[in-house]
């Protein structure tokens, strides 16, 4: 297409001119590319774009391309409201409240699930749990929350067998008070998600190197002292970057188990920042707000991750290479 | 997984110690394990399959009291339900063909480095994991492109998946360059290169990306929930919703108090219908499952060992 201007050599390309000779070489690859470019730039994009919502007064007759250049700008005010209403204070102790309850159980439940699955020797029956294990990763939580409503009810299965054993004289109500139904979503986002973490778990199992073990046996090392003093150290490196990504993902309390789960009795306590946003934005045609408070979390949720992928690539960089 | 490079299970010390007794603990922990994974579907499954006014009383555990299939007959009867089956069956169909063609393509054009801007493709993409507009925005995004209320809301936003096509790409990476070299040498086109050669070498982590896919596609709901009015486009996991939604948990009202309600009711109460619904939106994912399962193993190592 183009030739080569004199002298360009002795500059080195430009970078019109590296994008043309890779485009000559590459139009395939690059036609490739374009409709993911285009469904990025819609999808992805566009809605950054509409970030503008949270500091105008939408209304939802307005049109979205548009609005940006008519509508005045409110400055911070929708963020003001969230931050002064009282609001606030009680959503974040919501949402670290749930993430922390969840983290306490679904944390170590992987963990002890990978090592269970490894010291097991028999070998189809540790397959069939395995398997089983990961099964309700792959229900919906429409289905998940069907579930849970029915055995954790105050007459569900849970509560009769735990008045049966003499545990509890009456029926806990995990639906009908805001603490306990923290504990019940973590017990639900456990039981959902604990299979589904103990596959890397066991990844990082299956590559320590058996000569450790080998040398252990040798020294007299039982099996559970082996899982203590190599199985679980060489797990750590493992564990920490599990930890650091989780407390990054604080803020992801959660959306679907709420929204399907809940109810007005407990909505003080069940709403997290991501369902308080959605309720504000659709169910009380509230755009702007929910805007608002949606583009704190974004903001907030990015830099909670990026600084934890930090911790982990430093991690990773001395302990796993 | 594969844990047989493991020197303690074929190890001889063991048994000598005679360790039966720690054995012995792992199976138990692990039964109780796998059985507090698989029960709550057995206690949905003999709900579903009992007697709806029996139901009420309460102290199911194992087996169906009085046996009956009156709650599937009326979740059967119901003719939007069965219009709603097929809408999850459509969308699931062809929203993974279609995703899955998207994101092969793009992550075979993102799998060369020499490409001038992979780079700033790369992190373009990216980018887009770590930060989002929100879901307002969003929502205004689908209205303006008009997705909104069409069935192409279900297939278009979800044509592509960063994430997934991250995990095809890593994988052809992996490949040997040298295979397509020579076709290339041997006067094949790239379109012979890609769907010759590229695409049947990627076949474990297309089934892989397959599944995530459709399990998503069966089991989304809130798209239906906001992105849809039209009682024609509600999907099977939003019927249940529904039936959730119109669902009094029971907690507030004694035993009585239900009892009570529903004798006066229609004879299937909501409980066994909602189990009923349950089971029959439940049951495709539990049938593929156990031949699908290994291909969602290799997936998610794909992504812990490379992301």
């Amino acid at each position: 297409m183009d030739t080569v201007r004199p002298g360009s050599a002795l500059r080195g390309p430009t970078m019109g001119e590296r994008f043309l000779k890779s485009w000559k070489r590459h139009k395939f690859l690059y036609l490739l590319i374009l409709p993911g470019v285009i469904w990025a730039l819609i999808f992805c994009y566009g809605p950054m774009y509409g970030i503008y919502i949270a500091f105008i007064d939408f209304k939802p007759r307005m049109d979205f391309l548009s609005s940006f250049f008519q509508q005045k700008f409110v400055g911070l005010k929708w963020f003001e409201y969230f931050f002064t209403t009282g609001d606030f204070l009680r959503i974040m102790r919501n949402t670290l409240m749930t993430s922390l309850i969840t983290l306490l159980f679904s944390f170590p439940a992987p963990i002890l699930l990978a090592l269970l699955i490894n010291e097991c020797r028999l070998t189809r029956f540790k397959k069939t749990i395995q398997t089983i294990s990961y099964l309700p990763f792959f229900i919906s939580w429409v289905i998940c929350a069907n579930i849970f409503l029915t055995i954790m009810s105050s007459t569900g299965v849970v509560n009769e067998a735990l008045k049966a054993l003499g545990i509890i004289r009456s029926p806990i109500l995990f639906f009908q008070q805001g603490r306990l139904f923290w504990v019940l979503l973590g017990i639900a986002n456990t039981w959902k998600g604990m299979g589904y973490n103990a596959i890397i778990y066991l990844a990082a199992i299956t590559s320590i190197s058996s000569d450790i073990y080998e040398s252990a046996m040798i020294d007299g090392a039982n099996r559970l002292q082996r899982v203590v003093h190599i199985t679980f150290p060489c797990l750590l490196p493992t564990v920490s970057v599990m930890f650091v990504l989780a407390v990054g993902g604080l803020l992801n309390a959660g959306f679907e188990q709420q929204l399907l789960m809940s109810n007005n009795t407990i909505i003080t306590y069940s709403d997290v920042i991501d369902t308080y946003a959605y309720r504000y934005g659709f169910g009380s045609g509230m755009y702007s707000y929910g805007s608002a408070v949606g583009l704190f979390k974004s903001v907030v949720n990015f830099i909670f991750v990026i600084t934890a992928n930090t911790f982990v690539s430093r991690i990773r960089g001395r302990t796993l290479v | 997984m594969k844990n047989s490079a493991l020197p303690n299970r074929h190890n001889p010390f063991s048994r000598r110690n005679g360790h039966l007794s720690y054995d012995i603990a792992v199976t138990v922990l692990l039964a109780f394990i796998g059985f507090i994974c698989l029960y709550p579907f057995w206690n949905v499954a003999i709900i579903s399959l009992n007697d709806a006014q029996d139901t009420v009383r309460g102290g199911l555990y194992f087996w169906p009291r009085k046996f009956t299939l009156e709650s599937y007959r009326e979740v059967f009867k119901n003719k939007e339900l069965i219009h709603a089956a097929f809408i999850s069956l459509a969308r699931t169909v062809s929203g993974t063909v279609i995703a899955l063609f998207f994101n092969t393509l793009l992550a075979y054009g993102m799998s060369k480095k020499d490409l001038f801007g992979s780079k700033f493709f790369g992190y373009f993409f990216v980018f887009t994991m770590y930060f989002g507009g929100g879901i307002v925005p969003y929502y205004m995004v689908l209205k303006t492109v008009k997705l909104i209320d069409t069935f192409w809301v279900y297939i278009i936003p979800g044509a592509i998946s960063v994430y997934n096509m991250i995990l095809i790409r890593i994988y052809m990476e992996s490949l040997p360059q040298e295979l397509e070299e020579s076709a290339y040498l041997d006067g094949a086109g790239d379109i012979v290169v890609l769907f010759g050669i590229v695409l049947p070498l990627s076949k474990p982590v297309l089934a892989t990306i397959a599944l995530f896919t459709a399990v998503g596609q069966w089991s989304s709901w809130f798209d239906t929930n906001l992105y849809t009015y039209k009682t024609s486009l509600k999907t099977l996991q939003f019927i249940l919703v529904q039936i959730l939604n119109n669902y009094d948990l029971g907690n507030s009202k004694s035993v009585a108090e239900i009892l009570q309600q529903a004798s006066k009711q229609n004879p299937v109460s909501s409980d066994s219908i909602r189990m009923a619904t349950a089971m029959v939106v439940t049951v495709p994912i539990i049938v593929v499952y156990p031949f699908v399962q290994k291909y969602f193993v290799k997936g998610i190592m794909i992504g812990a060992v490379k992301g």
